[in-house]
């Protein structure tokens, strides 16, 4: 079967299974689910440019994702004007400080020779200039945090239009991609993906602890949002029209008396599928521009110049291909995309919660996502992002339905039977095992494998 | 009737054929020499004595017996014994613990062998406490050499065991070629340093892209003009 | 008489938070590294799945103490998850093995380069995390019993008469006597038997121990087997000294894979030297040393601050830096292993 006939049939079936979940359970729920798998598949994109054009392993999925929520915090929240206040200028000496350190030790490495001396020197100023820095930043942060600690406690952000922050969350994790990059990318692939394993637990760290920036495990909520409130619909004028000529046909069936509760049923309704039609549309305005840039740049000789790379290092270098120059900047646009993301996950939550990123559904489900819609084959990652969060979401009623039919023949209050169906939930990590498995082993190029050009087309 | 042979082997590693029909064979108690230019598939040629590539046409005799269908540890067992070029060593183990390795497949006692591994190369009863990435080029030879030994096989496989040592090692590592086959071991080996080899050699064979050329007593190779001006370099 | 006081007991101040709680940590740890490092010199991959290995032989062992527990059946002072460990680990070396046959053998037949290893690894973590939470839950699981203390803070006080108390826990002394026990054991196995010698040599070189007559599969099986005996214990230390949670069993990866890079990777002795290096690295860079200095320094200099470099939320940070100083300024570890 032709790609191009796979994919249409793939994405038919998709597109069934959600109106499916649109019958069976409801609009909102299919939207929502929708949604999910827009941002899902803008984050395998991400992934897959660094895994299949270029052989990266980047096990820091999660860290860059909050990194891109931790920008939705940063743009969209008000400045906290006290806070700025407070501490404004213990800030800036501390910054000052730190970037005298930063210069001095790579100064300090520059005129040193190697050895002994220079390690100690570099300690010695490391060590010193940080402890300044502290002194300095710690009384602001203390400061900072006691303005209003229940309802701000941090510095606030831009208080600029939340939208931005998905181009400021691409910039932001961009930025940290480049640090890691630096370092790990002249290693091998092992090294690379405990390295990035091992940033993204820090980041996480970082957000939950510095109370100052992120509010930590305060959380940020009612951030603001790019698409109108449902409350606000519910009372516009040119919205209750439109439902009212949408649903005409239900509702004149009715009589007088009950035509306004029924209407307004109606509009609650309507209004938040209106409101997920919304993020539909944005999400998928994302999705398609960087799909078509990345389809564009894979087919140029840039993308060429990246699989030949990846298919054969070594003789990419031989022939004067600066590997290490070419997988940093792969590295950083891929990790540019999965910020994207996390901004646009966070804005549809409209809250920052730190402790919701976990490893193993931001890190190694979009790893499925990848390996199982086909690596180094951008629609391949968008089927695989739809594919694998639909069944990461159903997985979850049908594997409690599966177990209370399974069980069916076990006392409602049978231990067994209790503990099976309360943790049913917990076998959809089984379930995505097994399928990145057998995908492995079976088709590994997955479902939408990478189309290999034959020579001279 | 010669103790190991291979007759019109053709085959490669998948790729095209770098084995065209060559045929070698050794006898026991003999040194048998592949020489010939880079690329000439001499490396190969040994490779697929102990059956590390599969061959399209041709067959291995061991004893008399085929063995063209065996995997190469079954042919080991059977007691041909293969020192690579390079990575020949177990560089983390101590020299003793090398030679224990190469006797690996033995139940027996193995005393007594290591013993005359040590009478055959002194220096390894000298260092055999150090680990045998410690050792320079030559010794590391000795110890591959001797690991191969340990087995107590019939024939002894070398590939390029004068590769990257100097003048002086090579000379002595020949010696020591020559007392290993007083031992009564037939010896394969291939080499680059064609006119020394082929001096301590009964048997030579050049090989050209994969086939036969000149298959003569290694005296008689030396003296042949032609092989002198192709090969020998005059 | 009162400076020499004040110097033990900031002695006994740095043994009780430092010395103590770094030996049992770096012990778990090393006996975690040492199963990641052995999968890796013979395997050759970065097993990604060791953390949620760990958490199944815990897994198991906690079950079978909870059976045995409801039996009435004890070891006095000491856990009662000691006599369940043989039949936690015998499950887990049926788990590893499974995998072993079901997953990787296929990949090692088809020599399949290490980083699809990787990848099989990640599938075979999300498997055996999905089987441990829907085992026995996502939540906290506590299952330590017997004594709680080989020396109590409160005894040592009133022993010396010190204002400074040390503690020792009962899983803390048992996990620094079990892992020196069993990497003595591990020691002998690899230099003295027959088959610890091929896997020596096997994880040295490959091709080289196949021409001496090594069979690969029974070197792989014996690492899993050893694997799994490691994990289950190290996990299970780690579970009575702190408390078992899936969850952090896949965050003790980091740290793991932390101490057997900078110990040298494929290098056993590496791993132990490794683990504890990032257990006090990770203890001493978040203590908080006031008290010490308020002991030792006369008052006027006394410090302000909590003289705490790192708050305890950051040791993740502290692994990971030591990781990548290590990878810049020597890629083979202190102690010369392998470069991936």
């Amino acid at each position: 079967m032709s790609n191009t006939l796979k994919t249409q049939l793939a994405f038919s079936v998709i597109a069934l299974l959600l109106i499916i979940i649109g019958l069976v359970q409801s609009w909102n729920v299919s939207l929502g689910i929708l949604n999910l798998c827009l941002i899902s598949a803008v984050m395998a994109l991400g992934v897959n440019m660094q895994w299949g054009y270029a052989g990266l392993l980047n096990v820091g999925v999660m860290g860059f994702a909050a990194l891109g929520g931790m920008s939705a915090v940063l743009v969209s929240q008000a400045p906290v004007a006290e806070a700025w206040q407070a501490s404004w200028g213990r800030l800036l000496i501390a910054a000052l400080c730190f970037a005298a350190t930063i210069a001095a030790s790579i100064i300090c490495y520059r005129i040193l020779a190697a050895g002994r001396n220079r390690n100690l020197a570099l300690a010695l100023v490391i060590i010193g200039g940080l402890a300044l820095t502290r002194f300095f930043f710690d009384p602001a942060v203390t400061a900072i945090e006691s303005i209003e600690p229940a309802k701000t406690g941090f510095l606030g952000g831009m208080g600029l239009p939340i939208i931005f922050s998905w181009g400021f969350g691409g910039i932001v994790a961009a930025g940290i991609a480049w640090c890691i990059g630096k370092v790990a990318l002249g290693l091998r692939a092992d090294y690379l993906a405990i390295a990035t394993l091992g940033i993204s637990e820090i980041i996480l760290a970082v957000l939950k602890n510095e109370d100052w920036l992120t509010r930590g495990v305060k959380n940020v909520t009612g951030l603001s949002r790019p698409v109108p409130y449902e409350i606000d619909l519910q009372t516009t004028t040119w919205f209750i029209d439109f439902i009212r000529w949408w649903h005409s046909g239900a509702l004149g069936v009715l009589n007088e008396a009950e035509q306004p509760p029924a209407l307004k049923q109606f509009v609650i309704d309507g209004s938040s599928i209106f409101v997920k039609l919304c993020y539909t549309g944005l999400f998928a305005g994302v999705l398609v521009v960087i799909l078509l840039l990345s389809v564009k740049a894979l087919n140029s000789p840039w993308g060429r110049m990246m699989r030949a790379i990846r298919d054969n290092e070594i003789a990419a270098g031989a022939m004067g291909k600066d590997v290490t120059r070419r997988h940093l900047q792969i590295f950083i646009i891929g990790s540019a995309v999965i910020g994207v993301a996390g901004a646009m996950l966070t804005t549809l939550d409209g809250q920052f919660t730190p402790t919701s990123y976990q490893p193993l559904r931001f890190t190694f489900l979009i790893w499925v996502m990848v390996i199982v819609g086909g690596s180094g084959n951008n629609m391949g990652s968008v089927l695989g992002g739809f594919l694998i969060w639909l069944v990461w979401i159903e997985a979850e009623p049908i594997g409690v339905w599966l177990m209370a039919f399974g069980t069916g023949w076990l006392d409602e209050s049978n231990v067994i039977r209790i503990h099976l169906i309360e943790n049913a939930q917990h076998m959809r990590l089984f379930f995505m095992g097994l399928v990145l498995l057998l995908v492995l082993r079976f088709s590994p190029g997955g479902i939408l494998p990478e189309v290999v050009r034959k020579q001279g087309s | 009737m010669s103790f190991l042979s291979g007759e019109n082997m053709v085959g490669g590693y998948g790729g095209a054929d770098i084995l065209k029909g060559c045929s070698i064979d050794v006898n026991e108690g003999e040194i048998a020499v592949i020489v010939g230019p880079n690329g000439a598939g001499k490396s190969t040629a040994m490779r697929a004595l102990l059956g590390m590539l599969d061959l399209k046409q041709g067959s291995v005799q061991f004893r008399g017996k085929d063995i063209s269908s065996l995997s190469p540890q079954d042919r080991i067992a059977k007691g041909i014994a293969f020192v690579p070029q390079t990575s020949n060593v177990f560089t983390s183990m101590t020299v003793f613990e090398n030679l224990e390795m190469g006797a690996f497949l033995r139940n027996d006692d193995i005393s007594e062998t290591v013993e005359q591994i040590y009478e055959l190369f002194p220096i390894l009863a000298e260092k055999k406490d150090q680990l045998a990435g410690e050792l320079s080029g030559g010794q590391r030879q000795q110890v591959a050499v001797g690991r191969a030994l340990m087995s107590q096989p019939a024939v002894l496989m070398l590939d390029e065991p004068t590769a990257g040592v100097s003048p002086i090692v090579m000379d002595e590592l020949f010696d020591r070629i020559l007392e290993v086959r007083q031992t009564g071991v037939a010896i394969l080996m291939v080499e680059q340093n064609a006119r020394q080899a082929l001096d301590i050699a009964d048997q030579g064979f050049v090989l050209v892209i994969g086939e036969n050329r000149h298959t003569d007593t290694g005296a008689a190779l030396l003296a042949d003009p032609e092989v002198r001006r192709s090969f020998l370099g005059g | 008489m009162e400076a020499i006081t004040d110097f033990v007991s900031a002695i006994v101040l740095l043994l009780n938070f430092i010395v103590v709680p770094g030996l049992s940590y770096g012990s778990q740890l090393a006996l975690g590294a040492l199963g990641i490092t052995l999968v890796f010199g013979i395997l050759r991959f970065a097993n990604f799945a060791h953390g949620d290995t760990m958490a199944f032989g815990t897994m198991m062992t906690i079950l079978v103490t909870w059976w045995l527990q409801s039996k009435g059946i004890n070891l006095g002072p000491l856990p009662t998850a000691l006599l369940a460990l043989p039949a936690g680990i015998a499950a887990t070396i049926l788990l590893l093995v499974v995998t072993d046959k079901t997953v990787y053998r296929y990949y090692r037949h088809s020599k399949a380069v290490p980083v699809t290893f990787m990848i099989a690894s990640m599938g075979v973590m999300f498997m055996t995390n999905g089987i441990v939470r829907f085992v026995i839950g996502p939540n906290d699981q506590r299952f330590l019993d017997g004594e709680r203390f080989i020396v109590s803070a409160r005894n040592f006080k009133s022993m010396t008469g010190l204002s400074e108390g040390l503690s020792i826990k009962v899983s803390q002394g048992l996990t620094i006597v079990v892992a020196i026990v069993l990497v003595a054991l591990l020691f002998w196995f690899l230099q003295k038997t027959r088959t610890g010698k091929a896997m020596r040599a096997y994880s040295d070189n490959e091709d080289l121990a196949l021409l001496s007559g090594v069979d690969p599969d029974r070197v792989v099986l014996v690492t899993w087997i050893i694997t799994a005996i490691l994990a289950t214990i190290a996990g299970t230390l780690y579970g009575l000294d702190k408390s078992f949670k899936p969850f952090t069993y896949l965050q003790l990866l980091l740290p793991m894979f932390a101490a057997a890079i900078v110990g040298g990777i494929g290098n056993p002795i590496g791993a132990i030297a490794g683990g504890y290096v990032i257990a006090f690295s990770e203890v001493m860079v978040t203590y908080a040393y006031k008290k010490v200095f308020v002991y030792l320094l006369p008052q006027s200099l006394e410090p302000q601050g909590l003289l705490q470099l790192l708050s305890t939320d950051y040791k993740f940070a502290v692994s990971f830096v030591i990781l990548v100083l290590v990878l810049l300024v020597r890629p083979t570890g202190i102690l010369r292993g392998k470069v991936l």
